[in-house]
This record gives C-alpha cells, sequence and structure tokens, in this order.
C-alpha cells in the first residue's frame, strides 16, 4: 500500500515545512513587491515623495507624435495616458521603437517632469500578426 | 491501473512506442519547421525576427512543463517511497536543462533585434535564469554524489524545492513590471498570436515533445539497465 504508515509520517513532516516554506515565500514575494522595481510608471514616479538620484528605469507608451530628433538627439514623451514625462536621450533607438508602443528608459530623473535616458530599451507586446491583419486593423481603427 | 509504473511494463512499453515515436517526429519536425520559416507570414512589427518565437516559445514551455513532471516525481519518490520515479526525474533532468538553455539563448538573441539588449534582469529573465541554474545544480549532484541513495535524497529536495520557481517564472509577467512581453497564449484568453503563426507554433511544440519523449525514453532505459547492472 502506499500509504503506509512511515508514507503518512514523512507527509505530514513535509505538509508542515511546506507551510512554513510558503509563509517565507509569501514574506518575501511581499518585500518584493516593495523593493524590486524593474521600472517604474510615470504614475509611480508622480507618487515618489522625493526625486531619486540613482539610475533608475521608466516605462510607458512613447508618445504619439511626441518624438522629435535632431542628429542622434531625441527627444520624447513617455506617458501612461494619465502622465507624461519628458525623456531625452542621445544615441541609437533600438529597431522596434516607435511611437504608440511601449519602451522602458534607463537613466537619472533630472526632475519629477524630465528624464535624461542613457539605455533604450523596446518593449513590445503579446500581440503577433502579419502585416496585412495589422493594415486591416489600423484602418477599421480610423474608421471609426 | 498503477500498473504502467512498473518499471518492466513501462520499459516494455518504451520499446514498442519508440520505432512509432520516432515516424511521428520526423514528420512534425519537418512539417513545423517548413510553416515556421517559409509559409508563416512575417509579423508586422519585428519582420522576420519573429521566427525565433517558433523555438524559444516550444522549448521555454518544455523546460518549465519537465520541471513540473521532476518536481512531482521527486515529491511521489521521497515521501511514497516509489523509487522508480526518481529514474522518471533523472532520465528527465537533462532533456529539460538543454530545453531551458536552448530558452535562455535563443530568448537573448531575439531579445538584441527587438528590445535592443542581449539581457537584462527583469524578472522573467531572471526566474528563467535561476531555472537554469537548478537544472544544472539538479544534473550535477546526480553525477557529483557516488551513492545512489543519497544522491537520490538530495536530487529530491532540489527537485521539491525548485518547484516554488514554476509560478514564479509563470506569472513574473502578471506580477512585476518586466521588458519581457506578458503571456500571448493563455488557458482562460484567447490566444493574441494571429492563427497563421499559432498553428506552427503549436506543431513545432507538438514535435518539441515528442522528441523530449524519445529522449526520455531511451535515457529511461539506460537508466534502468544501469541500475539492475550496477546491483548485481
Amino acid at each position: 500500500m502506499i500509504f503506509s504508515k512511515s508514507a503518512k509520517n514523512r507527509l505530514k513532516i513535509f505538509s508542515l515545512i511546506a507551510i512554513a516554506a510558503t509563509i517565507i515565500f509569501f514574506f518575501i514575494y511581499n518585500n518584493l513587491q516593495k523593493n524590486v522595481v524593474y521600472f517604474y510608471a510615470p504614475q509611480e514616479i508622480k507618487n515618489l515623495t522625493n526625486t531619486p538620484s540613482n539610475k533608475i528605469r521608466l516605462g510607458g507608451l512613447v508618445k504619439e507624435g511626441s518624438l522629435k530628433k535632431n542628429n542622434n538627439n531625441y527627444v520624447f514623451i513617455i506617458t501612461d495616458l494619465k502622465n507624461e514625462i519628458f525623456v531625452e536621450y542621445n544615441g541609437l533607438l533600438p529597431n522596434l521603437f516607435v511611437e504608440g508602443k511601449s519602451a522602458v528608459v534607463e537613466g537619472v530623473l533630472k526632475d519629477k517632469k524630465y528624464f535624461i535616458a542613457s539605455v533604450i530599451l523596446a518593449k513590445h507586446d503579446e500581440n503577433y500578426m502579419p502585416p496585412e491583419v495589422a493594415n486591416s486593423l489600423k484602418k477599421n481603427k480610423l474608421g471609426k | 491501473m498503477f500498473g504502467i509504473f512498473k518499471p518492466r511494463t513501462f520499459f516494455n512499453l518504451a520499446n514498442t512506442s519508440l520505432f512509432w515515436l520516432k515516424i511521428i517526429l520526423v514528420f512534425a519536425l519537418i512539417t513545423g519547421l517548413i510553416l515556421a520559416l517559409l509559409f508563416s507570414p512575417i509579423d508586422y512589427l519585428q519582420k522576420d525576427t519573429v521566427r525565433i518565437m517558433y523555438v524559444h516559445v516550444p522549448s521555454s514551455w518544455i523546460s518549465l512543463f519537465i520541471f513540473l513532471i521532476i518536481g512531482i516525481s521527486s515529491f511521489i519518490s521521497l515521501i511514497f517511497k516509489l523509487r522508480v520515479f526518481s529514474v522518471y526525474a533523472k532520465s528527465l533532468a537533462p532533456i529539460g536543462l538543454v530545453f531551458s538553455l536552448i530558452s535562455v539563448v535563443t530568448g537573448s538573441l531575439w531579445g538584441y533585434p527587438t528590445w535592443g539588449t542581449f539581457w537584462s534582469w527583469d524578472g522573467r529573465l531572471t526566474s528563467m535564469f535561476v531555472l537554469v541554474l537548478t537544472y544544472f545544480l539538479y544534473v550535477s549532484l546526480w553525477s557529483f554524489i557516488k551513492n545512489y541513495n543519497s544522491a537520490e535524497k538530495i536530487t529530491n529536495i532540489i527537485g521539491i524545492v525548485g518547484l516554488i520557481n514554476i509560478p514564479i517564472i509563470k506569472f513574473s509577467v502578471a506580477w512585476w513590471n518586466t521588458l519581457h512581453q506578458p503571456a500571448s497564449i493563455t488557458l482562460t484568453a484567447a490566444p493574441t498570436i494571429h492563427s497563421s503563426m499559432l498553428a506552427p507554433l503549436l506543431i513545432m511544440f507538438f514535435s518539441f515533445c515528442i522528441l523530449s519523449l524519445i529522449i526520455f525514453l531511451i535515457r529511461y532505459k539506460y537508466e534502468i539497465i544501469n541500475f539492475r547492472v550496477n546491483k548485481k
């Protein structure tokens, strides 16, 4: 029989350890939630009490029509559709960096409305489709 | 009902099914590769780069799925002393290790043209890196510890503890802000991949599953024979 007496004993000890591990895991998870932030959304930057001086990451949508180019110097707006932050960047943009799509920028905050980026990462969404489908979707959107 | 888990029955089942599995693999892999590399459309944003998905996504799924089986098998083996489950886990581990490495490497090759970086320590990439390390630890402990019984016990514990990482990897993109995009295919919602790309993806996943099964059965046979020989 698989549920022998010793197996039941082992199962008891195991459940105790599992419960303890779950509690520990829960605490770690809660702490991670507070401390480990891969990037901040514009809203979270607005809610910060003081402007952090160290390197941080900021993520959000690149506002449509906001990208301005001057040689290799770019200025654009990162938005979460409520708050906007100006981003200044000097360098090459990744291929997938497009207006209206998400991006993560790494750098320092000058103040809460102005960010000086040293690295730009393009973030793409979970939608995959052929160009024809994307075009007809765009047309339908414009038609509305 | 549990007769299939008897080593001898499973051994014979492996022997008879291997031939057919190999034939299925050849057909599935050829169909999958032709569809993925030639006939599937390009993505509207990523162009041809999207084809990395057809290797990256199935490898990631399989590496997670295999660790899930390793964890459950380790649990059964440790608690109920059905020790053949340790042999299942031991045979599966190198397959999972290789697929997790493929997932990380193809992911980083995909990341460069799309995100603009090979690597970034966000939630998904970090937890996947931990999975590779866990696999590495699991496989190396089996070969470093010479005594079979102690190796079995220690790797069982690694398998169970490593199980915690699986939901973290799965939900990392939902819990935290990550560079990695959220899941396209979930159990609850319609997939956000166009059907012309979803079909080759699923066929590739199927052929990778069959490939893993074949390697698993061969490794299992080897482990069982090895076990019998060393016993005498």
